[in-house]
């Protein structure tokens, strides 16, 4: 059972039953609100009970998602980023490269409110007064990820869509000056895809390969620790 | 308190406006200037693209990404606890503020919370980062500005808190000390002794900037009514901590929010200012050095007896999910948004630094202003560079 | 010169040239460098809550010796696309304005390198020659940072003139004369109301005035709250920035030997020169003056010169800098119709008295 940082529990699992389940009526009242306003654009969402909220919603009506935010009182705007829910075809990084590549699950799980791309974006907005945060993504398609850029709702959007376009390779139409943030104009690539390998391990093997000793005890889980 | 009268503002607006009719009238050629990467002024090596007309800024563009070490691809490829020992070295003035978010992320995906102790000894060394750091912006906030003895003072005195934090853990600079469930150690004999006489020379050194720095007529000449952000700018763009207090928003992560720290168990207050330039920033961030002070004396007195780390397994898996923890560093609002597998280390981890944000108003704010006039409002911004390039 | 006949020993012309140029010189870098070491070493330091230098000699009195060696034995470079001529020049310009200024100053009743009827006159119109090499070596180093600290500097510079001689004119006023010799003797000489136990030193008559003229002469050598030109949180050095080695040197000891010779203009034309108040020895005129006031006569020049230093690093160590319009503001708007009222009341009284 997972306990919220204000003492409430919340189950962990759909399997995890056997503690009383507790209702987090201004949460619930946000993803109420949207709905009411975003109709069917809200495709899924997720309410942890004393903890969050996160709220999916179509590709199209992306900055109209955002406009909805604002106009209900997220006035902050805390972050804009994307995650790569495919996992790294490198994995962590520890592969021993005199020996082949190890056969990895890359099926591609995404995480709360669902999803059905590789690529979505995160965004989030606060409300000051009442402390309460939403967590907005939208599914950006594999093969042309183009989405609305947040700028004319948020200014301080700019910088963050630049940075994801830089990482990830998604585009924001109607962003006015979409270039790299950190890396240099020429670079080549998007660093956070996870089919982009971390360079350090590639040049140089990780050293943990040879030189780190196994686990004490065979790696059993629940040895409990000081 | 003062505040900024009409009559200032005004006389303010006037300068810059008979400055504009001149230059309409003279038609100069812009120059473009670059401030940085290599620069006394800015806390390390951020470039600044200004187009300037005489001594006037057209445009101003920051430059980031000299120091962008890719933190957010190399937590992919660490386990939990390794990531706490990268994350110290995002603000490295006030480090073991990093930690904490991280570690209460990790902490609420395993549905596992740290003994009180350790709670309030966190508490305790996040308001000592946070003195630390603000204490170096005081003194640094004098030499920007051409004041070049209030920064002695501060490092001096920034001495005694940095030896304190030695004593606990171990590194000045980079603590390490967070872990998952706990702290790696409990305090040693005589700490909270030692907290107390060094808090009132703090508290010494605070009156003492406020006398020498902020009373000073050439200091204030130089900062109000400079770099004024209003709160809905500020809040569309994400501007956190004191730069947004200082813009009028009663908002304070500490206060607001309830996370498994000891903020709650102190009295202490929330400074805001209603003026939104460059003096109520630095002022806004005086309040709270010493508003630190008295949550440290307090909570120093009231420390939960009892172990400082609880039961976890020795290799720690988080379980799958997704959690988002900000609290209120030195510099701003730091949030990490952890999305865990169930693996060692984390799936993917977004790091919200305080400083990108305090930065990504500078285009809109530097429009219009004076050469030296950038340096004070970076400097009452006050960002640092690991922050904004992690 | 006068002096050599204090020898009582007749040079021959070119003796007396040497000596006057050692003179000049001793009197350019001895006050630079116990300035420096005394305030920007020391109490700069003290001031700070730290020691200074302590290597280099006892309590780091070599300290200067050690940081002349190490200028001078560095690397002659210029910037590729500077111009090479008056890059060279300019530092040589601004020292030589500083010698120039040192030849009016008399050092006592005999010592004196010349002794213009217009020395302050003369003394006024040479200081300004330093904003010429500070302006050519601005644009000269082919550098935006050095090209803004230089125009800053010739904004502020010509600014500030005008309040430092109108400060002046005050004292000339009361002297009657604007040779620095008469105005030494009329302070000495002088009494207050008839009781002569302190001469009658301008500082206290020219209240205003020497107000006006030390917060001028601050601005005049670029010392914080009026130092936007060198400015070093914004523009590195400025007008400096690409200087390195023997010409930074150069730089660096014009800066300070002109304080000191500022200083010691302060000191003859407000704080009574070389002298003291000539009622204590009984002596009436000049030429009663006793003969080892030659030799005391810089000393005491010397310690008033001091204390007027300490005031002027004191306020450079405290105060942040004017941004560089409110520093024009505050010249035009406030130096200027302070100093014009205050040769206005002077006159007044002069006629008056």
């Amino acid at each position: 059972m997972g306990r919220a940082p204000n003492g409430e529990v919340f189950p962990l699992s759909a399997t995890d039953t056997d503690s009383p389940v507790v209702v987090d009526d201004a949460r619930n009242a946000v993803v109420a609100r949207f709905s009411s306003v975003l109709g069917d654009a809200v495709v899924d969402s997720f309410v942890k009970p004393g903890d969050d909220v996160w709220i999916r919603v179509r590709a199209d009506s992306w900055r109209r998602a955002g406009e909805v935010a604002r106009e209900l009182g997220f006035a902050y705007f805390d972050f804009l980023s994307a995650i790569d829910w495919m996992p790294s075809p490198f994995g962590r990084g520890e592969d021993d490269p005199t020996e082949p590549a190890p056969e990895r699950d890359m099926t591609i799980r995404q995480g709360y409110a669902g999803g059905e791309t590789r690529m979505q974006v995160l965004a989030r907005v606060v409300d000051p007064t009442t402390s309460l945060g939403v967590n907005l993504k939208v599914d950006v398609a594999d093969d042309a990820p183009v989405i609305d850029s947040w700028v004319s709702v948020y200014a301080g959007a700019n910088w963050h869509e630049r940075e994801a376009w830089e990482m990830f390779g998604i585009r924001f139409a109607g962003h006015p000056d979409l270039r790299n943030m950190y890396l240099p104009t020429d670079f080549e690539g998007h660093p956070l895809r996870k089919d982009f390998p971390l360079l350090a391990r590639i040049v140089k093997p990780w050293p943990g390969i040879v030189d780190v000793e196994p686990m004490p005890g065979g790696g059993s889980d629940d040895e409990a620790g000081e | 308190m003062t505040m900024l009268t009409d009559r200032q503002q005004l006389s303010y607006i006037a300068a810059q406006a008979a400055d504009a009719r001149v230059n309409l009238e003279l038609e100069t050629e812009g120059m473009t200037l670059n401030i940085g990467p290599q620069h006394p002024a800015t806390h390390g090596t951020l470039r600044i693209i200004a187009r300037l007309d005489g001594e006037q800024v057209v445009w101003a563009e920051p430059s980031c990404g000299y120091m962008h070490r890719g933190y957010e691809k190399l937590t992919e490829v660490r386990t939990f606890p390794q990531v706490t020992a990268l994350v110290n070295r995002i603000d490295w003035l006030g480090s073991f503020a990093n930690e904490v978010p991280f570690i209460l992320a990790a902490e609420k995906l395993m549905g596992i919370e740290a003994p009180a102790r350790a709670q309030h000894i966190r508490t305790i060394l996040f308001e000592l980062s946070r003195i630390a750091n603000v204490s170096l912006f005081l003194g640094d906030l004098g030499v920007q500005l051409g004041a070049i003895t209030p920064v002695f003072m501060a490092f001096r005195d920034r001495e005694y808190v940095l030896n304190l934090i030695e004593g606990a853990t171990g590194g000045r600079f980079h603590p390490n000390f967070d872990r998952i469930g706990g702290l790696k150690d409990d305090l040693p004999a005589g700490w909270i002794d030692e907290t107390r006489t060094v808090m009132k020379k703090l508290r010494r050194f605070c009156d003492e900037i406020e006398d020498l720095l902020f009373g000073n007529e050439i200091f204030q000449s130089r900062t109000r009514g400079i770099g004024v952000i209003p709160r809905d700018v500020a809040m569309q763009y994400g501007l956190s901590g004191a730069n947004l207090r200082a813009s009028g928003v009663d908002w304070d992560l500490r206060r607001d929010q309830s996370l498994p720290m000891a903020w709650n168990k102190a009295d202490w207050k929330v400074w805001t200012h209603n003026d939104g330039d460059s003096f109520a920033r630095c002022w806004v961030r005086l309040q709270e050095v010493r508003e630190s002070t008295k949550i440290v004396d307090q909570l120093i007195e009231t420390i939960p007896a009892g172990p400082v780390m609880t039961k976890v397994p020795r290799i720690i898996k988080v379980p799958e999910g997704e959690a988002w923890v900000a609290t209120e560093n030195p510099l701003g609002e730091m949030g990490y948004y952890v999305v865990s597998k169930g693996d060692l280390g984390p799936f993917r981890v977004k790091i919200r630094s305080a400083s990108f944000n305090n930065m990504s108003i500078t285009p809109w704010l530097l429009k219009g202003v004076y050469v030296p006039d950038i340096i004070t409002i970076l400097a009452s911004l006050y960002f640092i560079l690991g922050d904004i390039d992690r | 010169m006068s002096m050599v006949s204090v020898l009582a020993v007749d040079l021959p012309y070119w003796a007396q040239s040497l000596l006057r140029v050692l003179g000049g010189l001793v009197a350019v870098l001895l006050p630079a460098g116990t300035i420096v070491y005394v305030f920007l070493f020391k109490m700069m330091s003290f001031m700070q809550s730290r020691l200074g230098p302590m290597e280099a000699g006892p309590y780091g009195s070599m300290q200067l010796f050690a940081e002349v060696g190490k200028w001078l034995q560095k690397e002659d470079i210029y910037p590729e696309r500077a111009d090479k001529f008056i890059f060279k020049l300019a530092p040589l310009i601004v020292l030589a304005s500083t010698f120039l200024l040192v030849a009016v100053v008399p050092f006592g009743p005999d010592a004196w390198f010349t002794n213009f009827e217009a020395g302050i006159f003369y003394a006024l119109a040479v200081s300004s020659v330093s904003v010429l090499g500070i302006l050519i070596a601005g644009w000269a180093s082919a550098n935006k940072y050095s090209l803004l600290g230089g125009l800053r500097a010739a904004g502020q510079l010509i600014a500030y003139e005008l309040p430092m001689v109108l400060a002046v004119i005050g004292v000339v006023i009361q002297a009657g004369s604007m040779n620095l010799q008469d105005i030494v003797l009329s302070q000495n000489a002088g009494s207050i109301f008839g009781w002569d136990g302190l001469g009658n030193p301008y500082v206290l008559t020219q209240f205003v005035g020497f107000v006006v003229f030390m917060i001028a002469v601050q601005a005049e050598l670029t010392q914080a709250p009026f130092d936007m030109p060198i400015a070093e949180s914004e523009l590195v050095s400025g007008y400096m920035t690409e200087y390195s080695g023997f010409r930074f040197l150069i730089f660096f000891i014009g800066e300070f030997a002109t304080a000191g010779v500022f200083a010691m203009i302060a000191s003859i034309l407000f704080l009574g020169g070389w002298g003291v108040p000539f009622a204590w020895f009984g002596w009436t005129d000049m030429d009663s003056v006793d003969n080892w006031m030659n030799i005391v006569g810089p000393l005491i020049l010397f310690t008033k010169m001091m204390l007027v230093v300490f005031v002027v690093m004191w306020v450079r160590f405290s105060y942040p800098r004017f941004r560089e319009d409110q520093l024009q503001r505050f010249a035009w708007k406030v130096l200027i119709p302070i100093s014009l009222v205050n040769i206005m009341v002077t006159a007044i009284l002069k006629v008056a008295f």
